[in-house]
């Protein structure tokens, strides 16, 4: 399975933010896309997603078969929302998303212990911090099986020990012949990356 | 999708306010008609149904704003619209439709009858606009769920689908109460608005949920 995007241009608002942007991902490989605010990173990644109508070039996923024939049915998207709703509990929540986006992977109780939040599937979503919220996101890409990860600021909020445990599940989700694209300005711990640098210019 | 059923369901009843509001509303709205229009018994029978189906369109309108920000809010949205591919985005708005009539409209209509008794109207009529208002309340969700996709990016919508709505919702209205009238109303036909008010839900109920699907996926920013 590949992901390609071929001369990428993206807009906001009739502004072109970026434009000319091409890579391939292979599988187990990832993108670490990094550049100054307002540089398109987040609009790439929502580019990339379908979520934002390319204003040129294009992108699509080579051999991802009858499951996979797009990228949008391909890729978890954990944007700067979490996409949890704070009334009802954390394992509520996680196990919707788990009925709704099919191809179940871990079980939700395993998806918490995973992200170091085992034990608190009963507590509503609204009364964790900041860091525990993102890690339950984190646990959301894991209870369902997609082979391309989109991650926007994946680590924003998270503790030097969740990074690190978050690290290790993007290696071990690369080895097992995934793909993630990661907008980022932390260094995120991923070995053999490859680097894609967003400048002003784009 | 019956998971998105569930989540919304609960949503609606544990985030508090949703189901009851509409309600509260329809309530204020009918109880004050009596005192407004005056002790006469007959007028207040002749107008009920008009009443309490006028009533009831208000007071579906009321929450029709949350139907989609709430999602967007949080993120969900995007996924929602992601998973286009495994459920089409269609069938996606129609489950939530049904989730938000059955949350917060539903209540409508079983209090309804007894909203009823405040207008003084006969239990015929009574059990025929009961029945109208639950066969007619799913097309205003469904039209209702077009106009809060349009405006789904506004924070302050609720007024502006109110407005892009209502004029849409008109002959819901209208053959709802002539159906209602019909029931007691000796030479007026019951079975035939009736009849033009179901297949109004069921014609909605497709163009609704599609036209907010096109919507929400060129809407996304």
């Amino acid at each position: 399975m590949r992901l390609i995007a071929e001369n990428l241009g993206g807009e906001r608002g009739g502004d072109a933010v970026f434009s000319g942007i091409g890579f391939a991902l292979k599988e187990g490989q990832a993108l670490v896309v990094t550049g100054p605010n307002g540089s398109g990173k987040s609009t790439l990644l929502r580019v990339i997603a379908g979520l934002l109508p390319l204003a040129e070039g294009s992108v699509r996923i080579e051999g991802g078969g009858e499951a996979f024939p797009s990228v949008a049915s391909a890729c978890h998207y954990l944007g700067h929302q979490n996409a949890m709703k704070p009334a009802l509990s954390v394992a509520e929540n996680l196990r919707f998303w788990r009925d709704f986006n099919g191809d179940g992977q871990l079980g939700v109780e395993e998806a918490l212990e995973t992200v170091g939040l085992g034990g608190i599937g009963h507590l509503p979503f609204g009364y964790l911090s900041t860091g525990q919220r993102r890690r339950a996101a984190i646990a959301k890409l894991l209870v369902s099986h997609r082979p391309l990860w989109l991650l926007d600021e994946p680590t924003a909020g998270l503790d030097k020990a969740s990074e690190a445990r978050f690290a290790g599940l993007m290696t071990r989700h690369c080895t097992d012949g995934g793909m993630i694209v990661a907008a980022t300005h932390l260094p995120l711990g991923l070995d053999g990356a490859k680097g894609l640098m967003m400048g002003e210019a784009g | 999708m019956l998971a998105l059923f569930a989540r919304d369901i609960r949503l609606n009843i544990r985030a508090g306010g949703g189901a009851l509001t509409g309600v509260i509303f329809f309530l204020a709205v009918i109880a004050t008609i009596p005192f407004g229009v005056g002790p006469d018994l007959k007028l207040l029978a002749r107008i009920g149904p008009a009443i309490l189906w006028i009533g009831a369109l208000l007071s579906c309108l009321l929450g029709l704003d949350r139907l989609f920000q709430a999602d967007r809010e949080d993120g969900s949205l995007d996924l929602l619209v992601l998973g286009n591919d495994r459920h089409m985005l269609a069938l996606t708005v129609l489950v939530k439709c049904l989730a938000h009539w059955a949350g917060s409209v539903l209540p409508l209509v079983v209090a309804a009858p007894l909203l009823g008794l405040f207008m003084n109207m006969e239990p015929l009529g009574i059990g025929a606009t009961a029945l109208t208002l639950l066969v007619g309340t799913p097309a205003i969700t469904f039209i209702g769920a077009a106009g809060a996709a349009v405006a789904v990016a506004l924070p302050r919508g609720g007024l502006l689908i109110s407005v892009l709505v209502l004029p849409l919702t008109i002959p819901v209205l209208i053959f709802g109460v002539s159906a209602s009238y019909g029931a007691t109303a000796n030479p007026d036909p019951f079975l035939q608005p009736f009849l033009i008010l179901a297949a109004l839900t069921l014609f909605l109920g497709v163009l609704g949920p599609v036209s907010a699907a096109l919507a929400l996926q060129h809407g996304t920013d």
